[in-house]
């Protein structure tokens, strides 16, 4: 295939595009995160959707980001933030009686970044989902 | 150290199979282990609420694992199902082993 100056200009900017998508997030990040989801799941597949994440948009003090979590069937879910020093938030675990299987608390938020949540149901999958906070005053050191 | 105070909002009165919303708050710093103490520039030990756990009549309801991204005052809330009259039970458990306990109960009406 010949390469016209027009193709190669399509194909930069998509891959600009595609680099910009993801968060910059750091390969050492990436790798904590990749860590912690493994040691939840032990190493199970994990399908995107079917968790709620319920978050501000734009989080004004980083040290109380009240967010709310929840997963239809969920026996457990993993709440993860990847810009954090430690990637960990909690672990949430529903018995019979929390039927709804959500729940909501604050949390710190070191900077702008994605909070993560793996899910594990009843029958022993794994589900996920992730959503965007941008913080404005950060919630670590001092 | 300050007073650590437990606080949960757990209605009195419910329906058999009714679901109810469960709020608590507990007072404590939260300190995460990554402040510096900005006198001494030592890092403050961590020293969190690691556990939260919450029993209806000896049946755990839910079970939360908590890291040091949790606000301090640890706020959760949450929803369970009333099958019969009983006590919730609520425990903190501290980094130093301390245990904070707060037992409320509910009445079932018909």
């Amino acid at each position: 295939m010949e390469l016209t100056r027009r193709d190669a200009l399509l194909i930069g900017a998509g891959a600009a595009a595609a680099a910009a998508l993801p968060l910059p997030a750091l390969a050492a990040e990436q790798a904590a995160m990749d860590e912690a989801i493994a040691a939840f799941t032990g190493g199970a597949a994990v399908t995107e959707g079917g968790v709620e994440i319920g978050a501000p948009e734009i989080a004004e003090n980083g040290n109380t980001v009240p967010i709310e979590v929840g997963a239809a069937g969920a026996a457990s879910i993993l709440i993860l933030a990847d810009g954090n020093p430690n990637p960990g938030v909690a672990t949430f675990n529903f018995g019979k009686l929390a039927t709804a299987s959500t729940a909501s608390t604050r949390i710190r938020l070191a900077k702008t970044q994605n909070i993560v949540a793996v899910a594990k149901l009843e029958d022993g999958s794994f589900v996920k989902g992730s959503r965007t906070v941008k913080v404005t005053i950060g919630g670590c050191g001092g | 150290m300050a007073k650590v105070k437990p606080r949960v909002k757990v209605p009195k009165k419910a329906k058999a199979g009714e679901t109810i919303t469960i709020k608590t708050l507990i007072s404590h710093p939260m300190e995460s282990g990554q402040r510096k103490d900005r006198k001494t520039g030592e890092l403050i030990p961590r020293k969190i609420i690691n556990k939260f756990v919450a029993t209806f009549n000896g049946e755990t309801v839910v079970d939360f694992t908590i890291d040091p991204a949790v606000s301090a005052n640890p706020y959760f809330e949450f929803d369970m199902v009333v099958p019969e009259a009983g006590t919730v039970r609520f425990e903190w458990t501290d980094d130093d082993g301390a245990v904070y306990d707060i037992e409320k109960s509910i009445a079932v009406t018909a």
